[in-house]
Order: structure tokens, then sequence, then C-alpha cells
């Protein structure tokens, strides 16, 4: 009993120590937001005379209404778009199983581990044939072939387990493949739809490397880009730049909480299945 | 025309199968249309790059000027410039702080969380620990890059109990710039660990443990028969995430570093970006483009197969 008690004491101080470490960046950052603009705050200390106020100035300098427009601008050029594709390859690669599906799947699947840092380069010379370096679709249209794999891939396993019966059902009913698909599947399909839809927003929000070397200007890039921008300008005001990630990270920390079931599920099926 | 073929198929029976076969065809053409536009924009902007990138990775190129072939040179310089051939060996070093760590200090904190913590605080911890896998890898660089920094929260512990000999700009530092780069790496990625062990671990049938208890198996006796075994899907999906992490680590180092100070922290994400847009190498670059994607593949396979394998015995 005692030994029991004891032990679970210490796995308890476990959690809790690993729980401090995670959020003491986070903690450092909010408490430091608070000093004064432009001066070094020591460590995790609160200061005297709490400067809400940083919150509005690093909104202001960093033009950060533009970036937040910029932002959901792209999000919403890529996610819906992306789901889409992804579920009617997914559809008909998983439950119509069309000959030689395997040979695209497989093309698919080796995309899952391919470091964007592999194809950055073509990819730039690509965009500014195209005439669109500098503009948010420089980011948008990337991102979308680049979200083909994982999206195909967690669309085609939702569709493998769909109900064949539901299918014929529909077929002797006189379903056309696209009434199938639209009228039965997708609307079975919301919450891995939604789970897809969370984490490729997530993923679009907080893209750095497309927005870097693709955009470079932070009024069209993401938010991921923005904020490495502003690091660039204010990275000695630790007070004004603390306050402007913490702005930055606000709303994906908001999206986590809310919708955290489908977060945590989402991303360990993903990556299960990844 | 294979179906106006096995038409004329004189046998009733066969007819029909020729009218089956017909109209399964069509549903194959029309299956494919589904496919084809996320075939259309992956060729456009995922396979066609790789096929440039490679071969760009066989000429000399400023980008701007006519190109001139280069054969493998650019590959023989991967291969041989010591500068180049220490950023691939960081890579290797970032996975034992970016896989390592988050597997180890994962499978610890997910067995205790299954034997010794009660539901809530369990839960708690996991929301709290998946937190960095959430917020932008950029804002975990600001975050850490200012919690390492002489004046930040870990300098200011050291001092506040005695060991101010220890400490130090910790990024700005030679000998401890890319462990420090690790830890932020394994910051980020031991939620995402954490959570996928110990829903694994949930999974794993208790009267396996109940069994090794009533034969007198310790807690260690325990982890190494059954959880282990039982966990060989997910961490070898641990793995997989973290080594791809590792490899392909742009983001915190960028911020947090630039791949100073000298080339301590330079990564080959963050070589390539500086090859090819800023010293305008972009044949060279290329080639450590291609050589890290076949790195990556490399690594990646072995425990794909390992994880396989075990999945059959």
């Amino acid at each position: 009993m005692i030994v029991a008690r004891r032990n679970s004491l210490m796995g308890t101080g476990f959690l809790v120590a690993l729980m401090v470490v995670t959020l003491l960046p986070l903690v450092s950052m909010f408490t430091s937001a608070l000093f004064p603009s432009g001066t070094y705050p020591l460590g995790i200390s609160w200061p005297a005379h709490p400067h809400w106020d940083n919150f509005v100035k690093a909104f202001q300098t960093a033009q950060m209404g533009t970036m937040l427009q910029s932002s959901i601008a792209i999000v919403a050029g890529v996610v819906p778009v992306s789901l889409l594709m992804a579920t009617l390859a997914g559809f008909a690669l998983g439950h119509l199983r069309v000959r030689g599906g395997q040979i695209a799947f497989l093309l698919f699947v080796l995309g899952l581990t391919l470091p964007y840092e592999g194809i950055i380069v073509p990819l730039y010379y690509e965009v500014r044939h195209m005439g669109l370096l500098g503009s948010r679709w420089a980011i948008i249209l990337p991102l979308i072939g680049l979200f083909m794999p994982f999206g195909v891939y967690w669309m085609r396993a939702h569709f493998v387990n769909a109900p064949r019966e539901l299918s014929e059902a529909a077929r002797v009913d006189g379903a056309t493949t696209w009434q199938l698909f639209w009228r039965v599947h997708v609307p079975l399909a919301r919450p891995a739809l939604t789970s897809l839809g969370i984490l490729l927003s997530v993923w679009t929000w907080n893209q750095f490397l497309l927005s870097l070397v693709l955009v470079e200007s932070p009024t069209n890039g993401t938010m991921a880009g923005s904020l490495a921008a502003f690091q660039g300008q204010y990275g000695t005001n630790i007070p004004l730049l603390s306050a402007g990630s913490l702005l930055i990270l606000m709303p994906t920390i908001m999206l986590f909480i809310v919708f955290q079931r489908h977060f945590v599920t989402a991303l360990l099926q993903g990556s299960l299945k990844g | 025309m294979l179906s106006s073929i096995s038409e004329t198929t004189p046998r009733a029976t066969g007819a029909l199968r020729a009218l089956t076969n017909k109209r399964a065809r069509g549903l194959h053409l029309q299956g494919w249309l589904f496919v084809l536009p996320a075939l259309a924009a992956y060729a456009a902007f995922v396979l066609w790059p790789i096929v440039q990138v490679v071969r760009y990775s066989f000429y000399n190129w400023d980008g701007v000027a006519a190109a001139r072939w280069a054969g493998l040179a650019n590959y023989g310089t991967v291969f041989s410039n010591n500068q180049l051939l220490t950023v691939i060996g960081h890579a290797f070093e970032l996975i034992l702080f970016f896989s390592g760590i988050p597997v180890v200090l994962g499978l610890a904190t997910a067995t205790v969380m299954r034997r010794f913590v009660t539901g809530r605080l369990s839960s708690v911890a996991r929301t709290v620990l998946f937190l960095p896998q959430v917020i932008p890898l950029v804002a975990a660089g600001i975050a850490w890059s200012w919690m390492m920094s002489t004046t930040g929260a870990i300098d200011e512990v050291l001092n506040n109990v005695g060991l101010r000999s220890l400490s130090r700009s910790w990024l700005g530092d030679f000998g401890t710039a890319l462990p420090a780069v690790g830890v932020i790496g394994a910051w980020v990625l031991l939620g995402l660990c954490t959570v996928l062990l110990s829903a694994g671990m949930s999974k794993i049938d208790a009267t396996l443990y109940e069994a090794a208890q009533l034969d007198g198996a310790g807690p260690f006796r325990e982890f190494v028969s059954i959880t282990l075994p039982g966990l060989r899907q997910e961490i070898s999906v641990c793995v997989t995430v973290t080594v791809i992490a590792a490899l392909s680590a742009f983001d915190i180092v960028y911020i947090s570093t630039v791949g100073g100070p000298g080339f301590a922290t330079m990564v080959p994400g963050l070589e390539i970006y500086q090859l090819a847009f800023l010293n305008r190498q972009v044949g060279l670059a290329s080639a450590l483009a291609v050589v890290l994607m076949a790195l990556v593949i490399i690594c990646i396979l072995p425990i794909q197969w390992a994880a396989r394998r075990g999945d059959q015995q």
C-alpha cells in the first residue's frame, strides 16, 4: 500500500515536472511580453507594471491585421480545394477500387516522406515561370499539391472501410457514381473530413519555408512567415517580439483547445496511417 | 474496342458478362476522373519538381545565365566537401535528440500515466504535452532562443542554484548549439510520441499484465516482455515521424541560429536554401536536395520493414 502510494506520488511528480518544462517557454514568453518595450527582461519574472499595451503595439507594428487577412485568405484557398480533391481521389482509390489504382496510390504514398526542402528550388523557378512569385497563389497552389499525399492517404483509409452494401443499394436505385459519392458517401465521411480540415488548416497556418522562399513580403505570406519577418525586424526587442509571437500562436492554440479531441485523434490516426 | 469484341461472343452468358464488363470499364474510367484532379495537382507541384531537381543537379547554374552540364560533379562535391559532409552529419546528430529523447521519454511518460496516475491528471498532461505540436515551429524557435539566451530562464535558474559557471548563451556556444537545437526539437515532438505511445498502451490486453504479475514478473520484466512488443507499431511510427523531422529540420534552425555559430548548427535543409538563394549555386543545392530526399527514404525503409516483419511474427 505504502509503496503503491509512494509510486503514484512519484509518478504525479514526474508528470507535473514534465508539464512545467513544456509550458516554461510559453510562460517565459508571456511574462516578457509584459515588460516595457525595448527593455531586457530577466528570465521569468513578473514586471512591476505589466504593459498590456505591448500586445496592441505588436499588433500595429507588425501590421498584424493585414497578416491575419493574408493567412486566412491562404487557408481559405488551400483547405477546401485540397479537401475536395483528396476526397474524390480517396473515394475512387478506396471505394470504387479503380483498376491500376494501386499504382496511383503508391505514387501518393511515396510523397508522404518528402521533405519540402527537397523540391523548394525547382518550385521557386516553376512559380516564377508562372509569374506568381510574391503573390498568395505562390503558396496556395504548391501547398495543394504537397498536401495530396497525406490527404489522399487519409481519405482512402476512410473509404476503404465505408460500407459497400450502401453503394450496392444506391446503385440498384439507379444512382450515378457522382450521386453515390456526393449524396451517400460524403455525408458519411464528415468526421474524417473535419479532422483532415483541421490538420491542413494548422499546417497551412504554420507553413514557413514556402512563405519564406516564394513570397518574402509578410503581407502576402502565412502567419509563420510573417512572424519570422517580424523577428528579423524586431529581434532585439524581446517584449514586443514575445507579444507578437503570442498573438500569432493564439489562434492555433485556441483551435487546438476547442477541437482537442478531433485534433489528437486526427494526428494519431494520421501518423499511425502514415 | 475490347468490349465490342466480347459482345460478339455467341453465348448469352458471354453477352451478359460483356455488358457488365463494359459497365465496369465505364466505371473505372469514371473512377480515374475522380483521381485526376488530385493527381494533376500532385504531379504539377511535387512530381514535376522532383524530376526538375534531379535535372538541375547535373548542371552548374547560377539561376540567371545559361546552365552548363556538370555531370556528377555536384554529387562529387556533396560527398567530398568537408563542410557539406559535416552538415549531413549534423542531421544525423539531430536524430539522437529529435527521435531518441521523445521516444525514450515518451515511453517512460506513457508507462507512468498507465500505472500510477489517475485519469484526470493524465488527460490534462496529454493536452499540455501536446501543445508544442500545434504551435508554429517559428514560434517555438523564438520562445526557446529567448529561454536559452544569457538573460533567459535557463541561465537564471542555473545562477540561482549556484551553477553560474555553467550558464552561457546555449545557442551561441560552439559546443552546445547543436544539442540546444536538438532540445527544441525534442520539446516539440515529445507530446506527439507520448500521446501516440499511451494510446497504444491502452490497446494492450490488460490480462497479459495480470498474467505476468501472477508469474512474478517485476515492472521492468513487464515492460520488456509485454509493453515493448505490444507497442512495436506505435514505436515505429514515432521513430519514422521524428527521423523525418530531424533530417528535414529547417524552421527551428533558421529562427534560432541560422546555422551558426560558424557552421555548428548548419543542417541540409538550410544549406540547400542558402546555396540556392544566397550563393546562387543552384546545381549544388539541387544535388544536396536529391541526397537529402534519398537519405530520408534510406532511413525510413528499414524502420518500416522491421515493423512489418514484427507484425507477421
